[in-house]
Order: C-alpha cells, then structure tokens, then sequence
C-alpha cells in the first residue's frame, strides 16, 4: 500500500464507520438500551441475576447500606435494612464478637491488635434464593420469584402476616412501617432491567460487590465465580442462595 | 452503643428494644412480628379441638361418664372455633385484605390452607354434629316458646319437623358418622397450627417434626380441662349438682392426657439436648435466659407436675366429694395457665433469638393498641360470652331428661 492509497481508505474509513454504526443502530432497533427514552425489549427470561461479594475487598464503608435506604425509600430508623454491613472481629482465644456497622455512629471498642486473629467486613442483603422459603410460604403468592430471578413483593397484594419474615433464615426481611406489608431488596430490579447496577454495587468503592446475569457467559459474575472459591450462607437449609461470597469465613452465618 | 433513634417510630418502642439486645443480632430482627395475639391463636384452636376430641369420647368410644358435657363440650368447641380467626386478622398488616387468602391462596403455603381446614371444620364437622345433635330439640323448643325466638328456633332447624323414631335414629348415626370424620378432622385442625410453626426450617425452635403431635396433644389437655372447668362453673351457677362420676372419668383422661403431653415435649427436649445442633447454645441460652419463668415455672411446674400431683393425689386418696372438686379445680386452672405457657413459649420464644445465633431480642408486650393485652383479654373473653348466650338457648341436656327432672341415665 502506498501513501495514496492509505490516505485514501483513511478519508474513506471513518465516514464509513459512522455510517455502519448508524446502520448497526438501526438494525438493532428497539434493543439499543443506551438510548435515552427508547423503548427497550426486556425479556426477562434471558437473563438470571445473582450477586458475588469478595469479602476481602470490603472497606466497611457503608455506602452501599446509606445507597439503599436513598434508592429504595427504605425508612431511616436502624430496624429497617435491605441491605447492610457486618464486622466480624476473632480473637486468639477464638472469641467472635459482631457488629452491625450499617446501625449508626457507635464508640470503638480499642482491642490489643495483638489479640485480634482476623477481622474482616461482610455485607448482607436478600440471597434472592433459587428455592426461597419466603415464596414457598407466602399465603396470597404476593412474595414470588421474577423469571430472571429476583425475589420480589407485590406491596398491593401482600396481607401483611409476616410469616415470610419469619420462614427468612438471613433476615432480610422486615414489615415496612408506612405500607404494613413485607419488605426486603429487590436487587433493584426498576434498575436492573434499564441495565443499570443496584444502588449498592454502583456505590462500592472497591467493587467489593459485583452484579451480573448468570445467563452472561460474559457477566462479570460469571468471571467472579469462575475466579473465587465460592461459598453461600447457611447451605444447608438448602434454599441455594444467589448472592456468592468470596473469601467466607466460617464465623459467618 | 447505638443512640436511641428519634424518629417517628421511636414511639414505637423498637429504640427502646435495640438496647435490650444482647450479642448480635440481624438488624431487621429487632421487630418481634408475631405478637400476643398470636399466641392466643393457637390456644384458641387447640382449645377447640380439644373440646372436640372429649365430645367425640362419648359418641365413639362409647363412654357413658363422659355423657354430661357431651354438649358442653360441643359448644364449647363452637364458641371458640368462631373466635379462633379475629386474633390472626387483628394482627394482620392489612387485614382489608384478608379475602385474598381464600380468593388466591398459594398452594405451597401452610397458612393459606387455614381458610380451608377452618372451613371444613367450621361447617364440615362441627356446625352439623350440632345441628343433627339439637334438631330434635330446637324442633320442640320452636313449638314451646314464644313468637320471636320460636321462630329463631325453627330456622335453627331449618324448618324440619320430622320427629319420628326413624328420624331420630337417623340422627343419632349422622352424628356418629360426623364424629368418626371429626377426630381426624380436629387433629388436621391442630396439627396443622402446629405444622405452620414446625415446618419453619429457618427457626431451630420451630421446625421439628414433634411440633404438630405437641400441638395436638397439649390442644387435647387444654380442651379437656376447659370443659371440666366450664362444667364445674355452669353447674355452680345453675345449683345444679356435679355429677361426680363424670368428674372422676374426665379427670383421669386428663391426668393420662397430660402425662402424654409432657412426654412428648421431654423427647423434644432431650432430643435436642442430645443431638447438640449448631443452635444448640443460642436456645440454651433462651430458655434459661428469656423464657425460664415462662417455661420452667409456668409451663412445667405449675402447668404439668403441679396438677399431675394433684390429680394423683385426688385419685389415690379417696377424698371426699367436695374436696376432690376443689383439688381438680385448682389442677384445670392451672393447666390452663400452663398451656397458655406452652403457646407463649413457642409463638413468642421462637422469636427471642436471632438467625445468627448470636444474639437474643426482647419482647415488650403493649398494653392497649390493636395487638396488646386488653385485645388478647377481650378475644379470650369473647368465646365465653357466646357460650354464654348459646347456653342460655339451648338446653345443654337433652330436652326429655330436663324435664321429668331426672339426670340422664346414659
């Protein structure tokens, strides 16, 4: 090629290339989320949500706690989560003791670093379980799974029995104070399904949790799992959570 | 520790709780969701099917003794069964929509049943062993009394007339037949409350295959003593005379009732004890921590081994009348209580430990407000006021022995 030449095709390539795009926008049509006000397709059944948490890189902030209650309108007061932190702090003598970080300002304990084996931060929030106890008790069916996974209360059907809040085995759920039905994270699925991330994870700032569509081979959470040692809370209750944790301790529960 | 909250459910005493709380807990556990009401739920019931299950004593098994609270016993049963819903709509978040419990119930749910086993029980069962018990009765009553109630009488009876021989021993089959599908259908009834709680597999306390058999047989011990002790009350207020034989053979159902109850929650016990689970230590810590009134002292002492000595002491001493009604008064009172515990210990003990088992909560039960102690008091009082009023209507003997002023025979 000489210098004509590959000036040529260089006046002619991007002339052409924003044609293509615009083409290429135009085949996909409806489905191009990205632009604004254009509806878009959603089919929940291509998709599978779950979450991954490496514990290791949670800075206990608490902005993904803070990030919630403003995204979800969940009330301020400290009985309230759908989503929240733990610290966990294990002695030499093998004492556990845990806090709720999530619960407000609260006096440091000073402990002898000496004596402290590991420490270490884990954020809790609805497992949106495959087999979820909660759905399978419900009365009215107003608690239920959506086609791409999450789990989810109709607040206009439920009755408030609060019998799901109890069958839970991760309290993540509460009856909210202003509607008197049940509660609890929806994944924030109205984002979700704009393609946006829940609050909580676009808030992380160390990307301690990461957000993805099982059904991805490409999701991020795909190449989470695939890269961590995986772990689920209370396994044995066989509700086969979707909220994956990397670096678990066995403290945890 | 954390500031108590001034927002506006401050007012709501969940501040006040979050400092009772020792070790961690999750933070939404803070809430005790299923409160006082709840626990008169399931006493409610199992008062019902207790009830029910002496009534059914005389019609299957044949036991002439039991005969004189035969109909107590039922409307007992009755009374109760129509309180038995108020405590859990009462307690619901949005009880206006209660309907769509029945209108769309989930079948995997063990509560949406209720609608159903109430139903049939309701008018299954025990509405028509009632009716087919007093038809006889309400057709001479609507001939004898006067203009308005006569014609209560006769739509009690739906306006049948029939009274021969052949009618009435239709009637008497009817009511065997109904109680043969009875029995099983007042243990569906109770076990079936029992298996709402057992089936929790997120509660240790709750979910144990044992739940539903406790349930049904601490409904049986609570049935029988609340028709000894209404009975005992009804004949005092009427000068009527206790019928001592009856007395003696309920009482001894009883005592093997009881007996049969605190095994069963033994085995749960030692069970427990001995499997050592990985909640093992969070429950130790409940029940010598928040429920060792409740449990050890009300349930145990006063409720079990309190009247089983006294029952034993009123069947091995031969007392005199008056004494062994006194001793077999004060061992149904306390029985009561006792199975009031029981309830309480499940419904609100299952409450006071946290998911994480690393934590207890505290219930501070309100006094008024919807779910408070003047409305459990009232829900309590309420099935005796209708007992009340059916016993002032209908004849709690057949109608031809009252007359001619003899105690039935049989």
């Amino acid at each position: 090629m000489n210098k004509r030449e590959f000036l040529k095709g260089t006046i002619l390539f991007f002339p052409a290339g924003g044609l293509l795009q615009a083409l290429a926008g135009a085949a996909a049509g409806q489905e191009s989320a990205a632009k604004p006000g254009a509806k878009k397709a959603y089919n929940a059944a291509d998709h599978l949500y779950g979450m991954g948490i490496e514990i290791d890189k949670c800075i206990g902030c608490n902005r993904c706690a803070v990030a919630c209650k403003a995204e979800n309108d969940v009330p301020d007061e400290p009985f309230y989560f759908r989503t929240w932190v733990e610290r966990y702090t294990i002695t030499r003598d093998g004492d556990v003791s845990v806090e709720n970080i999530s619960l407000g300002p609260r006096k440091e304990t000073v402990q002898d670093a000496r004596e402290v084996v590991r420490t270490f931060f884990v954020p809790k929030l609805c497992n949106h379980c495959v087999n979820p106890p909660c759905v399978q008790v419900c009365p009215v069916n107003a608690t239920f799974t959506t086609q791409d996974g999450a789990v989810i209360v109709d607040s206009q059907r439920c009755i408030g029995c609060r019998y799901c809040i109890q069958a839970c085995p991760y309290g993540a759920r509460y009856l909210h104070p202003k509607t008197k039905t049940a509660d609890k994270c929806t994944f924030c699925y109205h984002r979700v399904v704009k393609g946006l991330q829940p609050a909580c994870v676009e808030v992380c700032p160390t990307q301690a949790r990461v957000f993805g569509d099982l059904k991805s081979k490409a999701s991020r959470l795909v190449r989470f799992t695939r890269m961590n040692k995986i772990h689920v809370l209370k396994p044995q209750l066989n509700t086969e959570p979707k909220v994956y944790y990397a670096q678990l301790d066995g403290e945890v529960r | 520790m954390t500031p108590v909250p001034r927002g506006p459910h401050a007012a709501d005493g969940l501040g006040e709780l979050l400092e009772q709380v020792t070790g961690f807990i999750f933070p939404n556990e803070i809430e005790i969701h299923w409160s006082l009401l709840i626990v008169v739920y399931p006493y409610v019931t199992g008062l019902v099917a207790g009830a029910f299950i002496l009534a059914s004593l005389v019609k299957v098994f044949n036991i002439k003794d039991v005969q004189p609270t035969y109909r107590l016993s039922l409307l007992t049963a009755l009374a109760f069964l129509l309180v038995a819903p108020l405590p859990l709509l009462l307690h619901l978040g949005q009880p206006l929509r209660f309907y769509e419990i029945l209108l769309t119930p989930n079948p995997t749910s063990a509560m949406a049943m209720f609608g159903f086993v109430y139903a049939w029980y309701l008018m299954g069962v025990l509405l028509l062993e009632i009716w087919f018990e007093y038809r006889h009765d309400l057709i001479v009553l609507g001939q004898r009394a006067q203009f308005p109630l006569s014609w209560i009488y006769r739509a009690l009876s739906l306006f049948s007339k029939d009274m021969s021989e052949e009618a009435l021993a239709f009637d008497r089959k009817a009511i065997r037949a109904i109680t043969i599908i009875g029995i099983p259908s007042a243990f569906l009834l109770h076990g079936y409350v029992g298996f709402i709680f057992g089936s929790v597999k997120a509660n240790p306390w709750w979910g144990s295959v044992l739940m539903p058999i406790v349930f049904l047989m601490s409904a049986i011990v609570s049935g029988i003593a609340l028709v000894i002790l209404l009975y005992m009350v009804l004949m005092g207020v009427r000068r009527e005379p206790i019928d001592m034989a009856c007395l003696d053979t309920i009482t001894s159902y009883l005592f093997y009732a009881v007996l049969v109850d605190f095994s069963l929650e033994a085995l749960d016990f030692v069970h427990r004890l001995y499997q050592s689970e990985e909640s093992v230590k969070i429950l130790g810590k409940l029940i010598t921590h928040k429920l060792f009134m409740s449990l050890f002292v009300i349930q145990i002492l006063l409720g079990m081994f309190i009247p089983l000595g006294i029952l034993v002491l009123a069947k091995a001493r031969r007392f005199n009348d008056d004494l062994r009604k006194l001793l077999y008064f004060t061992a149904v009172i306390l029985i009561q209580l006792g199975i009031f515990a029981t309830r309480w210990n499940v419904v609100i003990g299952g409450q006071l430990f946290s998911k994480s088992f690393r934590g207890l909560m505290t219930y501070k039960m309100e006094v008024m407000g919807i779910e408070g102690l003047a409305a459990a008091l009232a829900l309590l009082a309420l099935p005796f006021v209708i007992l009340a009023v059916m016993a002032r209507f209908l004849p709690l003997r057949p109608l031809e022995a009252s007359l001619t002023g003899t105690r039935p025979s049989s």
